[in-house]
């Protein structure tokens, strides 16, 4: 029997693919801003962020309407409750593309970069990667793409340490000086790492709604499946 | 939402005898909505929206001030028809109510009433609001057959067809779902929620989460009196009156 109440969860989805794909977007231009060392473009990211918050309470508005007026059971109460978690996690995302964008305004008063980027790009098109992949896994209800999202977490751990590490040891001990443009660098090499954080937890929602499986905290036992 | 008023209560008093069953009721039915009323038994719901029909006037010793009207006419003036109101504003009961007639008979017997002749009218006109109660398909092969051998599901959406032959604009709903299981039940919702695309709905419930799940609008009852009323999305998740929170929380009623 087609429900009208499947209509609404279809609207539902399409409002966290939306937000998803502007949640990229301010990531992919916060990094471009940074690269270019485009104050302009990271000012966008900032201003267009509201639009992203508006979105996280529209969803959240839709969620709870949904759970108040159509008491969902099993796989549509697993839908609904992890779209609202999802929403939360894309917001921060979001947030998170604002931090790089405002580390961005630092280093555009002191140009040049500290150092060409190597290992920053290599964690943006990462974050991008996992960020699109977990939404494709939540609107696909792919849980083998949420699986890797997860895998690919340790590489985003150890890219930072990476950025981290160079920083530190080539850059900041060498020369004192050096610590004004190296500090925001750090920076947004944490802020890439913790999207890529949000996106992991977003795939373990996607996976707890399909599966009805709880996968979170226990990310070397998913890694022993996904080599098996 | 563009609302369009299509029936309204104005300072609606009812009384049973010297009982005083309905307080100064003000409330709006939309043109293509579904509105709700929901309340704790005895609270005048059910009186309420037999108003709607002049249902109540068949019931002796009982008074009834204020207005209720039907597109701005007042349904209750000495000049208006209890006949034609009652076709233009159809009922569906709590237990399924079929005539003890064919499954064919139960519709053309509105439209005979009516004075219509035509048997190609007729029939397509049950096969098309049979068809609109989504009952066709599982009654098409035997509309010769008694009514009384339906299950009660398929019993309720034939008196939802019956309605409908007779080109009802609103459909009062008195716990329509009341004595159905619960298959029956969401059939009988999503029919609700595909009718009011052409029809404008009443449903009093007992079932909470039924008002939520069909209605646009809903209205609580308590001891006779509107406690409030506004979109069924608000009063769901964010009532304004304590009393209302109450009920719907499940901390009385």
């Amino acid at each position: 029997m087609e429900r009208h109440f499947d209509t609404e969860l279809a609207d539902l989805k399409c409002g966290i693919l939306k937000m998803g794909d502007l949640v990229e977007e301010a990531i992919i231009d916060s990094v471009g801003a940074l690269k270019e060392l485009n104050k302009a473009r990271a000012e966008r990211v900032i201003t267009e962020d509201k639009v992203i918050d508006e979105c996280e309470l529209k969803i959240d508005e839709e969620c709870l309407d949904l759970l108040a007026l159509r008491q969902p059971m099993a796989v549509d109460l697993r839908f609904i409750t992890m779209a609202m978690k999802i929403s939360t996690d894309l917001e921060r995302m979001a947030d998170l593309a604002v931090d790089i964008s405002q580390r961005v305004l630092e280093l555009a008063d002191r140009p040049p970069l500290l150092k060409p980027l190597v290992d920053i790009p290599k964690l943006t098109l990462l974050a991008q990667r996992m960020t699109r992949d977990v939404i494709s896994s939540f609107i696909n209800k792919d849980v083998d793409l949420a699986r890797q999202v997860i895998l690919c977490d340790r590489e985003a751990d150890d890219l930072r340490n990476l950025v981290q590490q160079e920083l530190l040891h080539d850059y900041i001990s060498k020369n004192k000086a050096n610590i004004s443009r190296a500090i925001p660098l750090l920076l947004v090499a944490r802020h890439l790492e913790r999207i890529c954080d949000h996106a992991t937890n977003i795939a373990e929602d996607v996976i707890y709604m399909v599966e009805a499986k709880v996968v979170k905290h226990h990310i070397e036992k998913l890694g022993q499946e996904g080599q098996a | 939402m563009d609302n369009k008023v299509k029936m309204q209560a104005k300072k609606v008093d009812f009384f049973y005898g010297k009982n005083q069953a309905l307080k100064n009721i003000n409330l709006d039915v939309y043109l293509n909505r579904v509105t709700a009323m929901i309340g704790p038994s005895g609270c005048g719901k059910s009186t309420f929206i037999r108003l709607f029909n002049r249902m109540n006037e068949l019931v002796p010793h009982t008074s009834l001030r204020g207005r209720i009207s039907l597109d701005g006419q007042d349904i209750n003036d000495p000049s208006v028809d209890a006949v034609d109101i009652r076709r233009r504003i159809g009922m569906v009961f709590q237990k399924p109510n079929p005539f003890p007639k064919s499954i064919f008979e139960n519709i053309s017997y509105g439209l005979k009433v009516n004075g219509i002749k035509d048997k190609a009218f007729i029939e397509q006109k049950v096969e098309d609001s049979l068809k609109k109660a989504v009952i066709w398909d599982e009654v098409k092969d035997r509309l010769g057959d008694s009514a009384l051998r339906l299950s009660g599901g398929q019993q309720q959406r034939l008196c939802i067809a019956r309605c409908l032959a007779v080109e009802t604009e609103v459909i009062l709903f008195d716990e329509p779902c009341a004595s159905l299981d619960p298959i029956s039940t969401a059939k009988i919702e999503e029919l609700i929620l595909e009718l009011k695309k052409d029809y404008s709905i009443v449903i009093v419930t007992h079932n909470m989460q039924q008002a939520a799940r069909v209605s646009d609008y809903t209205g609580f009852f308590l001891l006779g009196e509107l406690i409030e009323f506004g979109k069924t999305q608000d009063i769901f998740t964010a009532p304004k009156d304590k009393k209302t929170e109450a009920y719907i929380t499940g901390r009385f009623g």
